[in-house]
Parts: C-alpha cells; structure tokens; sequence
C-alpha cells in the first residue's frame, strides 16, 4: 500500500503538468537551516490548555525568512492553536514568542498585524457587503487632502496588488460574490499591502479545487522567493511535501520532529503523526450485503451536481470520495430533504419518494450525520440526553406529553453503548470533547433507527482513539443490516471502510469502484477528473 | 468499471463568470434606488392625472416639508441600522426634545434661541448616549435597550409637561420662524433635511468613520479583527442618531401649533418603514442615507396623494404596512434569484 | 436551567416587595375591588404573551399582536352593526385573526423574511385596516351579557370573568411548551434552528402554527378588550404589544430565543400590572408608570450582565469569549 500511495501522488502531480520539481528540489533550492538568515518569528516553550484538555506542550517552532514551513499533525494535534497564538486570538500559558529576536505579546490580532504576522484562515473573514478594495484597506484607507477617502488611489493600488496574483476580480467587486479561493486571495492582497514578513496559512487547500491549488501556490513560492517566512498547516500530505522547505510534525499537543522536507519519507511522516501502524486504524468486518434500499436516478441539482445515480444495499457501506467542492455533502442534503433537486428520483425499497424536509425522511428511515457537528448537528446548551432523543420525540410521547424517564433510560442506554465519556446524560453538550460530542450525534440516529444512514465527514476532527471506535461502530452498524453511506476525504478512511467506492468530481459521479479494484491512484484521477492513464 | 468526465469549462471563462457577477451585484444595488424613484414617478404620474394640483409647486413643497423632520430622523436610524442596530426610542426622543425647547423658552425665554436650539441638540446627543451606553457597555440587545428608553424617555415627558399644552404664543417668534421661515421660498425645514442628508451621505461615502460603520454592520468579527473598536462605533452611531432627533425634536417644536407631552408619538414606525422601504438592510452592513431619505419621500407623497384624491386619510397606516411588506418581500426575491445564478455562473 | 430558577426567584421576591408597597401606601390595595381592578386591566395583555412567549422562545417576535385585537374589535363591532348575532361576531372576529396570523407566518416561514419587520409591517396594515373599517366612529351598543363578560366578575369576589378565559390557556400553554414535545421542538428552534431542522424538527411548519396561534388569541384579547370597555373603536388596544413584549422579556425570556418559562411571564406579568396599580391608587400620573416599566424591561437584561461583568467572568476579549469554541473545535 505504502508503494501504491507514493506512486499514488506522485503520477497525480505529473499528471497536474505544471507542477514544480519533485521534493527534493524544495530544499536545495534553499539555504539549510544552518546558514539561513536570522529568525523571522520563534516558538519558544510555549504550552497552552483550555480547561482541562492541554491543546499545547511546551512546543518550539522556528520560522525562517524566504522559506514555506509545514506544520503537520492529526486533529487534535495542537497546530490550530498554535496559529491561533501566532494570530494574536489566544495568548499562551507559558512559554515565549520572538518576532526578529524580540520577544513580544500578541494581545489581539491587530498587535500581530503590527508585528508583521498575516494569518489566512480556512474560512477567511470578510466584509461581505463591501467590496475588495475596502476589505483590504478598511481602517487606513487612503485619504486626499481634506482627509476624505482617495477612491481612485486606493483602487488602483489594490489593482496593482491583485496584477501579479492572476485573479478575475478586481477591486470593486463585491466580496459577496466570491468563491473562497477567491477570497482568499484577497486576504493574501492585505497581507501584501500590510508588507507582512510572516505568512500563516490555515489549511488553505481545504476548499479549493485543483487548479485554484496550483495557483496559490504559485503565489505562496513567490512571496517565499520575496524573503517572507511561511507557515502552513496542511492535511494534504501530497501538497505538504510539494510545497515545504521543511516539515514539523504536532502529535497530541507536542513536537514530534522537525526536518527538511527531503528528509522525511512518506511513511516515516504518517508513522511520526499517526504513532502506529496504519492497518489498525480501520477494522472492517464483513457483511452480508443485501437488497437495494436506496436507488438514485439522475438526481441533478442546477449548478451543484449532476446526474449523480447509484444504489445502495443493505448490509453495504458505500464510500463516497471527492476533493472538498466535489458536490458530495449536496447530495447528501437532497437526500436528507435539506435541499430538493431540480431532477432526477430518488426510490426506497422500490417506491419513489419526495423528500420534502428532514422530518420526511426521518420518517422514511433515512438518517444524516452532518458534516458540521456544532452548527448542524448539535444543541451544545442542551443535555447530552435532550439532543440524543430530539429527533425521536413524538414516538417516546404519550397524548403529546413527553415520558420524561423513558427518555432518560433510552439517552443513557445509547451513550453506554457507543462509550460517550460524560458526568452523565443530563450534562450539556458543550461541555464535551470532539470526539464525544460527535458520538453523540451518532447516538441520536442510531436511537432513530434508520434504515439508511449517511455519515459526512464522521471522524473529522476526533481524536485517533475515539476515530477508531466510530469505525468499528460503522462496520457492526453494516453487519446489522443497516445501509450506509459513508462521505469522507480521508482516502485511507474509504478504502478501509467501504465496500464500493463512488468518486466525485466538480458535481458529477466520476468513477465507482469495487472494494478490491479500489486504490489511490485510481481513485485520486477520478477525484481530480483527470483523464484514465489504461493500467 | 469506470464512468469519466473531463474537467469543467476552461478557466478563463470561470474568472469571467465572476467579475460578472461582481458588476451584477453593484448593479442590483442602483437597481433599488431606481425602483425606488420608478416607483415615486409613477405615483405622480397617476394622481397628476387625476388632480392636476398634485404637481403644483406649492404641493410639492408642502409634501418635502411634511416629510423633512420625518426624514431627518430617518437618517439617524440609519446609521445605526448600520450596525446592526436598531433605535425604537427615536419618537419619545423627539417628542422630548420638542416639549422642553418649548419648556426652557416659554419659562426663560431670556437664554436666546440659539442656546435653546442648542440645549435641544445637546439633549438629544444625551439621549441616544444612553442608548449607547446601555447597548454597548451593558450588553443589552438594541430592541430591548430602545424598548426600554421609548417607555422611559416618554415617560420623562410627561413627568415635565403633565397635560400641559405649551402654545404657539407663548414661545418667541423667532423660535417659530425656524421652521415657517422660506428663504429664497424654500421652507427651512427642507433646507436643513436637505443639507443632513447630504452631509451624511458624504460621511458615510467618504470618510473612514463612515465606511467603519458599514464594517461593522457588515461582520462584527472581521471589524475586530482589523482591530476596529465595534462598540465604540455602535456607541457613536446612536450619539449621532440622538443628535439628530434633537434636532429634528427643535423643528417640531418650532413648526407646530401646540405641543403636549405626546408629541411625536409613533413616527418610530414611519421612520422604520421610509429605512426600509430606502433599501437599507435591516441586518446591517448596506443601504444608503438617500434611500431612506427616498422613502421617506415616498412616504410623504402617498399621504398627500390620499389628500388630495380625496381618499380615506386612514388608507395611510395600512398604506405603510402593506409597502414595508412589498419592499422587503421583493429585496428577499430579488436576493434570492441573484444568489441562485451565482451559484450557477460560478460552478459552471 | 439553575439561572432560570434564580430569575423566577427574583420575580417573586419583586412581587412579594411591590404587595409590602402597596399595602404600606395605600389603604384600599388589598381590596376586592382593587385587585379585580388590578386583574381584569391585564387580561387581554396576558392572554397576548401566552403565545408571544412561545414566539420570542422559538427566535421570532409578534410586533402585530395589538394591531390584530384591534381590527379584531372593528369586526366586531362592524359586524355587530350590521346585526349579525353576536356568536357570529365573535368567530369571524377569531377567523379574521387567524388570517392576520397566516399572513405573518407565511412572510416568514416561506419567504424567509425577519419577523420584526414583518410584524412592524402587519402592525402599520392591520391598524390601518381597522382604521379603514371604523374610521373615526366607534360602536358602543353591545347587549349587556357582552359587557358583564368583560367587565364584571364572578358573585360577590373579586374575580374578573375573564379571568376563567385566561387560565385555562396558561395550563394548555404552560403544558405545551414544559411538557410535549412540541414545547421542546420550539426550545430546539429557538437555539439553534439549524440544528434543530437536521433533527428533523419541522421548524416552517412550527412558527406557522404560532403565528397563526398568536392571531386568533390576539382577536381574543380583542374581543375581551372590546367587552371590557363596551365600545368598538380603531386604537382599540393601542400600543399593547409594547407591555406585552416587556412583560414577556422581563419574565425572563431571552429575546435571542432557547430560554425562559411560562410561569416567569406569569410572574411578571402580575409585577407590571401591581406596579401600575400602585402608582395609579397614590396618584401618580401615567408617566411614572411608563419610566418605571421601562426601566424594569432594561434592568432584566442589564442586571445580569453587570453582575456576571463584576464577577469577572471574562478575561481577555477575543480570547475568553470565543475560546471554548475553539476549544472544541478540534485541531
């Protein structure tokens, strides 16, 4: 497997065409660290914790000037707190920050602003109702002679920004309108206009399709080759190794190493995040794979996806994969009622079905797991055992009054079997970690006692022992008999779990794979929509 | 077994696709105020038709000086609007306002007018720092902080006047003359509006303070993170509408016969209905000080039209009601029809 | 839940202080007469915040509930005038506010429009509408049955008849929104309505039904208003919502929605209306009345906030406020 991946990525960057040389050229491109010029920012010692779960251990990080620095780890790991430290959002619990050898506190975003720290989060921060020119100068716009704004001069200095960034837009266009990649860059043209020496990118790649990769990176080796220092969190390891100088690896809030990238193997690198053997992590039972349950027809949605059609069967985990953008948790909204298509049927156990709303296809015994557990999935004020048995309701109700103990008894017998770790069923939600509060959701539709299921993402952000305890939930919850449809970016998660891989590109099915004609490399063209290379 | 498909359409038709978009969306905006204006001229144009008195100088006149404290008043929501606020308490504002200018002439008629106007000013910047304060340094959600201080400021109007009329006579004529005065035929009411709106247009286009207040309104957290102080912009937006309540509060009490205790009560609803029927987004973050000054226009000329067409004067309420409804049910269809074919132009 | 408790506990200890008040300054307070004066001036108000309740814990606001009462009483008034009898009155009067109600929920749910601005819109139409059906007239010549209802009370108590229309709707509304599952549908909605519609709650359908809901008691208070004062005329009931939604916040409701009981409202409901009695009986004019709940109304939500600020509650203020959302937010 360890081959098929390394060949895996590099093919799918052959066959990308533009990009730059192969990894090892990332480094001797660039001084060793040893000669390097003085440090941009250092990490000294810092530790952090929130309450009582230590996102942080006395971690160090080096920044250097004119080279991209990766910062890789498993959720959990502690590298979002670190950016969030370096963005000036939290302050730390112990240790010491230096900006050009000075050490200094980041009290806010605008004294790391100050100190030339520019952060590009996942979801960048815009004044949607205003447009780029004002998002990049708002707060120092450029003023005429009686202190009035200068338009003219500040527009034609965001255009001069935005000229070598190759962008569509330019700056009187509405941000509202703008993809994320898009805005995105128009966070890199403030961090520009703010001369920023130091550039932290949070998981950049996460919402952008292929090209739109290729382009910022483009600009990222640019500003390299320019003397700014950068710093990425990635989970891409394809992206990572093609872009960094060097790698450092977070595993459970501490430094596991820090190397050039020419130095770090594919596996060593996963071996150093992960800490055990891939194999383990994904534990497949067999199941006995049954009748058509849930039959797609063509199911299009204008703009989003399009004639999207697949069955899937009882006992079966169907895997469905795609980059982020892909169309796949749009689907998976038609298919819970969320959104209605424009086209196409949808049939359970043979019978077509309109699925208006969410209660409908309750009703219908179809459950969906969301992909964002805090805003879609969850009550956090609300106790464990009030969102557990929300759905379910009317059915633990007599003449409409809710049995309050039947309740209990059913939230409590739920979180005993999927091992939710809480001072019992009546304590909130919020107060829970990850992984707990995502068994939770997965406690309510079990208690739902749906025929389908569809899981979006289900072990995003868990630790790696809960992440384990999901996946083998999954695979009884198949064995059972119920149908399963199980959404996920995570490559080694799908070709673990799943017994049919069904491959999204740009809204449409690109590839469907059984489970022993299912690799990477396979499955990585049909997810960039490149075109089949014959075996 | 595998289906392919290539990759969507080439890039530069996608770049294409949104820089279109982004003049679409501008375009929308001008679309509102012209909707607005469509819809004024063809009010004129079918009451003209009936009643060709409608389109008299004189009637003009008298519709802009109906409206102009009411539009005054409307600017100041506006800005806090803005920020994602709102400002009930803007009648009791104005009524108290009104009631003590009066008050402080008639028993001292000594201090001058200039101090009184003043004393009005003053009093009504202290008015919205209290709402201010109570929404920015005490947390208190604007609806139920200006809910608050409608009951409590018209309660102190009371408190003053008791029944009490305080009539035409017995404040100077000078008083008076601030708002019956026409120089150059222009009642000065409608100068003052006029020059409001145009200041503060020009506030909010072309200074950094305004264009803040729109940031704000538009996403608190970016604000911050740009390092804007929200609270103290939110804390400004409703000094500056106290202010202009103050002043709108001198007019009233220059303009009307007889005032009492319950002067100005329930403009709040005209003046909400003139901001939204101008286009300025109840969530904040967009709209223009001319639109609400457009609607508030509008407004008026629906009223005078009911006047001169003879119609039932109590048409007008229900008038309002049913136009608030139109104007936001149509931005919400329009939004929504843009929004869908840019998630169409921008995957395709 | 524990602050809720302590909120409930404070409105009582308010209550409990405003009767020591009112029996130390005035001698006839704690009559028959004055407490059934006290009780039937509330009445309508109090059957409007039942459901304004249940829609400000479900995240909307009702700002047309005293606009409905009043085109409520213009019909039937308008309709006792044209000498329809008097049942039929009172139920096109109950249908009319269940369509003002389904024009309010439609705007809403369907069209997705914020409810403030579309019940401050049905405010302006509905009290325009009843302007428009009564104009400057009002109609007074109701049989005597009518106006005893609204006016008189039970024998020799004190207890207002209209009393018997009120509290049998607080057990149904208290039982609703504590005890079904409904109740705990609106307090999911009010939360987090995202959340709550991907629990399959049918959140369009749920506010429908409490607008729709909110009209016809709105009527209802109409017709109780209407009773009570013998006279059908366009303010009828002006300005009511205001005390309403007071009422309902300061019994503890959050105009964020998700929190706050019925049993608060209650509560607060009577500390208004001893309040204005109160300062009616020592004959205080209506302004103190006005500045008093007022500032009642800002120092529910104000209050809170200084004591949890004095206690230090948040350290930095980017950091405390948004770190345990990170917290959780995996990294």
């Amino acid at each position: 497997m360890r081959v098929a991946f390394v060949f895996g990525w590099q093919m799918s960057r052959k066959i990308e065409g533009t990009m730059s040389s192969p990894v090892i050229s990332g480094a001797t491109a660039h001084p060793s660290p040893a000669s390097s010029p003085a440090p941009a920012a250092e990490v000294i010692g810092v530790a952090k914790s929130f309450g009582a779960v230590q996102a942080l251990r006395a971690v160090d990080l080096t920044l250097y000037p004119g080279e991209t620095h990766a910062l890789l780890g498993e959720n959990g790991a502690g590298k979002s707190t670190l950016v969030k430290i370096l963005a000036g959002i939290h302050l730390p619990d112990e240790g010491e920050i230096r900006i050009s050898g000075q050490a200094v506190t980041l009290r806010s975003p605008l004294e790391a602003r100050a100190h030339g720290i520019a952060v590009i989060h996942q979801h960048p921060t815009l004044f949607p109702d205003l447009d780029v020119a004002e998002n990049i100068f708002m707060g120092r716009q450029p003023r005429g002679r009686f202190g009035q704004i200068d338009w003219s001069a500040m527009r034609a200095e965001v255009d001069r920004l935005l000229a070598p960034l190759g962008v569509g837009f330019d700056s009187s266009t509405p941000v509202q309108g703008l993809a994320i990649a898009d805005q995105q860059l128009v966070e890199i043209a403030k961090a520009l206009s703010l001369d920023a020496r130091i550039l932290i990118m949070d998981e950049p790649t996460a919402s952008l399709s292929a090209r739109e990769v290729e382009r910022l990176f483009a600009i990222v080796r640019r500003l390299r080759d320019h003397g700014v220092a950068i710093l990425f969190v990635s989970h891409r390891l394809e992206e990572v190794f093609a872009l960094a100088d060097r790698i450092t690896i977070f595993r459970d809030g501490a430094r596991v190493i820090t190397a050039p990238a020419s130095d770090l193997t594919l596996e060593a690198t996963i071996q150093h995040m992960v800490g055990r053997q891939l194999q383990t992590l994904f534990p497949k039972e067999p199941a006995e794979i049954g009748d058509v349950v849930l039959r797609v027809e063509q199911l299009t949605r204008a703009g989003v996806f399009h004639d999207v059609s697949f069955e899937l069967r009882r006992g079966e985990i169907l895997g469905l994969f795609g980059l982020i953008g892909a169309g796949r948790t749009e689907v998976a909204r038609v298919l819970f009622g969320v959104d209605r298509a424009d086209s196409g049927t949808i049939h359970l156990d043979g019978k077509q079905v309109s699925l208006t709303s969410p209660a409908v296809a309750l009703q219908l015994g179809i459950g969906y797991v969301p992909e964002d557990r805090h805003r879609q999935g969850l009550l956090l004020p609300f106790p464990i055992a009030s969102n557990v048995t929300l759905p379910i309701l009317p059915r633990l109700s007599r003449l409409g009054i809710v049995n309050r103990p039947k309740e209990r008894d059913l939230a409590a017998e739920f979180a005993r079997r999927l091992q939710v770790k809480a001072a019992g069923v009546e304590q909130a939600v919020a107060a829970l970690s990850g992984g707990n509060q995502q068994k939770v959701v997965l406690a309510k539709w079990l208690a739902a006692n749906p025929r389908v299921l569809i899981l979006d993402e289900p072990t995003r952000g868990i630790d790696i022992g809960t992440k384990a305890e999901v996946h083998h939930l999954i695979s009884r919850l198949a064995v059972q008999g119920l149908a399963i449809l199980l959404i996920s970016s995570e490559l080694p998660e799908i070709l673990g779990m799943a017994d049919r891989v069904l491959v999204m590109h740009e809204g449409r099915i690109t590839g469907i794979f059984d489970r022993d004609e299912a690799d990477q490399e396979r499955i990585m063209y049909a997810a960039t929509g490149q075109a089949r290379i014959p075996a | 077994m595998t289906t392919l498909q290539p990759s969507a359409q080439s890039r530069s038709a996608r770049l294409a696709a949104v820089a279109g978009s982004g003049q679409f969306l501008r375009l929308l905006a001008r679309i509102r105020e012209a909707g607005l204006l469509i819809a004024l001229a063809a009010i004129v144009v079918i009451v003209t038709v009936q009643a060709p008195r409608f389109l008299q100088i004189s009637n003009l006149r008298q519709i802009l000086l109906s409206v102009s404290i009411l539009a005054i008043v409307a600017v100041g929501q506006t800005l806090v609007v803005f920020t994602r606020n709102v400002d009930l308490s803007v009648a009791s504002s104005v009524g108290l306002v009104a009631y003590v200018v009066r008050d402080l002439l008639r028993d001292h008629p000594d201090i001058g007018i200039p101090a009184a106007i003043a004393a009005g000013l003053l009093i009504g910047a202290l008015l919205g720092a209290i709402n201010g304060a109570l929404v920015t340094i005490g947390g208190v959600p604007a609806i139920v902080a200006t809910l608050g201080t409608l009951y409590v400021y018209r309660g102190v109007v009371f408190a003053i006047g008791g029944g009490e009329l305080i009539t035409a006579s017995e404040v100077p004529q000078g008083f008076r003359d601030i708002a019956l005065s026409r120089p150059w035929g222009i009642p000065t009411p409608i100068i003052v509006a006029a020059a409001v709106a145009l200041v503060f247009a020009y506030l909010l286009r072309s200074t950094r303070f305004g264009r803040e207040l729109y940031a704000v309104g538009s996403s608190p957290e970016a604000a911050r993170l740009v390092g804007l102080s929200v609270g103290r912009r939110v804390f400004t937006a409703f000094v500056l509408c106290g202010l202009l309540c103050g002043l709108a509060g001198v007019l009233w009490g220059a303009r009307f016969g007889s005032i009492d205790a319950r002067a100005a009560t329930g403009i709040e609803l005209q003046v909400i209905a003139a901001v939204v029927l101008g286009g300025v987004n109840i969530f904040g973050g967009s709209g223009t000080v001319l639109g609400a000054v457009l609607g508030a226009i509008l407004l008026g000329t629906i009223q005078n039209a009911l006047i001169i067409l003879r119609l039932n004067q109590f048409w007008l309420q229900a008038i309002s009601g049913a136009a608030i409804l139109l104007a936001v049910t149509a931005d919400a269809l329009i939004t929504r029809r843009v929004r869908r074919s840019l998630v169409v132009r921008l995957r395709r | 839940m524990t602050r809720l408790a302590r909120w409930e506990t404070l409105l009582a200890a308010l209550l409990v202080a405003l009767f020591a008040i009112g029996i130390a300054t005035s001698d006839v307070f704690l009559r028959g007469s004055n407490f059934s004066l006290i009780a039937s001036s509330t009445m309508e108000k109090a059957v409007m915040a039942l459901p304004m309740t249940l829609i400000i814990i479900g995240g909307e606001i009702d700002l047309s509930v005293a606009s409905t009462a009043g085109l409520a009483s213009a019909v039937v008034g308008k309709s006792w005038e044209a000498g329809w009898p008097l049942w039929l009155c009172l139920v096109t009067a109950l249908v009319v506010g269940a369509a003002c109600g389904l024009l309010n929920g439609l705007l809403v749910t369907r069209l997705g429009l914020p409810s403030l601005v579309v019940t401050l819109g049905t405010l302006a139409l509905y009290r325009g509408l009843a302007s428009v059906l009564l104009a400057d007239s009002a109609i007074s010549n109701f049989p005597a049955g009518f106006t005893r209802f609204g006016f008189g009370k039970i024998g020799g108590t004190g207890i207002p008849w209209t009393l018997l229309v009120f509290l049998p709707l607080f057990v149904i509304f208290d039982v609703l929104l504590h005890a079904t599952w409904i109740g705990r549908q609106l307090y999911a909605t009010g939360t987090n309505p995202e959340a709550a519609r991907f629990s399959a709650v049918r959140v369009a359908n749920l506010k429908l039904g409490l607008f729709v809901i909110s009209g016809v008691l709105a009527a209802l208070a109409g017709i109780m208003y209407t009773a009570r004062v013998s006279s059908s005329r366009a303010d009828n009931a002006i300005g009511f919502e205001l005390d309403v939604i007071a009422a309902v916040l300061l019994g503890g409701v959050s105009i964020f929605g998700g929190r706050g009981t019925l049993f608060g409202v209650l509560l607060s409901l009577a500390a208004i209306a001893t309040l204005r009695n109160i300062l009616a009986l020592n004959s205080s004019n209506a302004e103190l009345q006005s500045i008093a709940v007022g500032s009642l109304l800002i120092l529910s939500v104000l209050g809170p906030n200084l004591v949890r600020r004095l206690r230090g509650a948040q350290p930095g203020r980017l950091a405390g406020s948004r770190s345990a959302r990170m917290a959780e937010a995996g990294d």
